[in-house]
């Protein structure tokens, strides 16, 4: 397997995809949005519960690839607890680093910066800004399904 | 490790394979092995070297002009034309209505022979294996016009179930659509039987044709099909041709799919008047060099032992299916008992995606996806599958090679 593999499916996506966190429905959710990706069947729900302007609590259900999986996964560590304010600005770094031509702007030592890797296959980038998008249509009470296209 | 035996043949693969200079590269620093072959096929150099000698030498538009350039392009062009009604058997080249591709051939068929006749409760009748190009066109059709669509129903391992499909026939039925062979599962359907089925209710029958063209013989004659709707770039031919082979009585009888120039007679704001076929299905300028493509994939097919590569496929096709069941965990899907070089396959805990990227990081190409076929996915109870279509320039090495890295899949995941 190249580097560039290995990068992509290190530990910390394995480990995601394997038992990923927050993925149960949210009973008390303020918000929540469809996302699908028509191309591979990658499908999940992102459900949001807001206290005044922060995120309490943030969980997702859903099936499909490794990277979408535990791409959603990390989202609900790195979101929970931000305003809405940053959680926009963490989907633009994020957007970001997978689709422009620039160093990440994660610090090393935050756990996203694992899916920097997926830019190099540019056929999965879809599959990582999956959960991303579907957050941000469910912060912006958008209740259309969120798809890929 | 699996007991497969080796394949023989009296091909000379490796010769063959020098015929298509794209599969001579490397992939992430491995040879490519290109398993993708019901997606698109690779060209043969004859293919691109008729075509580039077409603009090169030849290139002028068809059927207008009285210099020696467009007399030349007209004949390449209906010579490719007649080619197509020796290779599939048409009783005359005028059947044979060159089209962009299976799909735009199917549209043609839907809006020109069965949308302006069809009534309200009448029936059109598909199956559940259908590519969506064989779906999507009918269910246009039935929104626009009150018909309803009927689908035969299939076996877990990816069959016609013909005493389901007889029931599902009726007098209501006029139209049948069906897959000659699936494009995710590799299955041949027993389509003569079909047809004799549909035309004992009075019901007409297009055969979507795409994946059949690269490994059967097809004589639309002996099948007795109403229409047949075929791709030029799944049989070693260019992107942007195929074909709509229909009876001349039917094609006769229908009105135009497009209207412009080449496809009339006459032309007054009065009046206007079309061109008999093939022409009448042929507006604008056509995709010339395409159809010479088309044309010399033909020669190229033509010009190989066909019995030698039907057995070389099926060959190649039970050592892979017996390959690929050998490495634990990962299951077929569709086991039909007569089938092209197709194995589709799932692993349970392995997303078909993150198959295909691992597997690209080897140099190894296959499709990962719904395959165009969500209805077929629903019935399987999967978002998609990972999806090998072999060739007769893939070889038994490619295969073994192809294991190994499946093994190594498992290895990231579980």
């Amino acid at each position: 397997m190249s580097m560039d593999l290995r990068e992509l499916y290190q530990e910390i996506i394995i480990d995601h995809n394997r038992n990923p966190r927050n993925h149960h429905p949210l009973d008390d959710a303020t918000t929540q949005a469809n996302g699908f990706n028509p191309l591979c069947g990658d499908k999940l729900t992102v459900y949001v519960k807001l206290s005044n302007d922060v995120v309490a609590d943030l969980s997702f259900v859903g099936c499909g690839c490794a990277i979408s999986q535990a791409s959603a996964s990390l989202m609900t560590e790195a979101i929970k607890g931000k305003t809405i304010a940053e959680a926009h600005e963490l989907f633009q770094k994020f957007h970001h680093m997978l689709t422009l031509d620039e160093e990440p702007q994660f610090s090393a030592m935050d756990k996203l910066t694992v899916l920097a890797g997926v830019k190099a296959f540019p056929a999965r980038v879809k599959c990582a800004t999956l959960a991303w998008h579907t957050l941000e249509a469910a912060l912006n009470k958008d209740t259309a399904v969120v798809k890929t296209e | 490790m699996t007991s497969n035996a080796s394949i023989k043949t009296s091909l000379d693969v490796n010769k063959i394979r020098k015929d298509f200079p794209v599969l001579n590269q490397k992939i992430n620093d491995y040879d490519l092995i290109y398993f993708d072959n019901a997606a698109t096929t690779q060209k043969p150099k004859a293919v691109i070297e008729a075509m580039t000698q077409f603009y090169e030498h030849d290139n002028s538009n068809v059927h207008r002009g009285v210099h020696a350039l467009s007399v030349r392009a007209t004949e390449h062009y209906e010579a490719a034309r007649a080619k197509v009604k020796r290779f599939i058997n048409a009783k005359s080249a005028k059947e044979c209505i060159f089209v962009r591709g299976t799909t735009e051939g199917i549209n043609l068929v839907a809006q020109s022979f069965v949308a302006p006749y069809i009534v309200p409760g009448e029936e059109i009748l598909i199956t559940h294996m259908e590519h969506h190009s064989n779906i999507v066109p009918w269910q246009m059709v039935c929104k626009n016009r009150g018909s309803i669509l009927q689908v035969a129903p299939i076996s877990y391992e990816g069959e016609i179930l013909l005493d389901e499909f007889e029931k599902k026939l009726n007098d209501n039925t006029k139209f049948v659509a069906i897959n000659y062979v699936s494009n995710a599962l590799g299955t041949i359907n027993p389509v003569k039987q079909m047809i004799e089925m549909a035309h004992a209710k009075g019901a007409k029958v297009l055969l979507d044709g795409a994946q059949a063209m690269a490994h059967l013989p097809v004589d639309v004659q002996d099948l007795d099909c109403d229409f047949y709707a075929f791709s030029g770039h799944k049989m070693y031919g260019p992107t942007g041709i195929g074909v709509i082979y229909g009876k001349e009585e039917l094609l006769n009888g229908m009105p135009p799919y497009q209207g412009g120039g080449e496809m009339i007679q006459y032309v007054s704001f009065e009046s206007t008047e079309f061109a008999a076929i093939p022409h009448k299905f042929e507006a604008g300028t056509p995709n010339i060099a395409g159809a010479i493509g088309l044309g010399a994939a033909i020669d190229y097919l033509s010009s190989l032992d066909l019995d030698a590569i039907a057995d070389y496929e099926d060959q190649l096709l039970h050592y892979a299916t017996e390959a690929v069941q050998s490495v634990h965990g990962f299951n077929l899907i569709g086991t039909a008992g007569h089938k092209v070089p197709v194995v589709s396959f799932v692993h349970g805990k392995i997303h078909a995606h993150d198959i295909g990227t691992i597997l690209d990081s080897e140099g190894i190409a296959i499709r990962s996806g719904h395959h165009c076929a969500m209805p077929l996915m629903d019935f399987y109870g999967l978002a998609a599958t990972s999806r090998m279509s072999l060739s007769f320039y893939n070889t038994q090495q490619e295969i073994d090679f192809f294991i190994e890295a499946l093994k190594k899949v498992k290895e990231v995941f579980v």
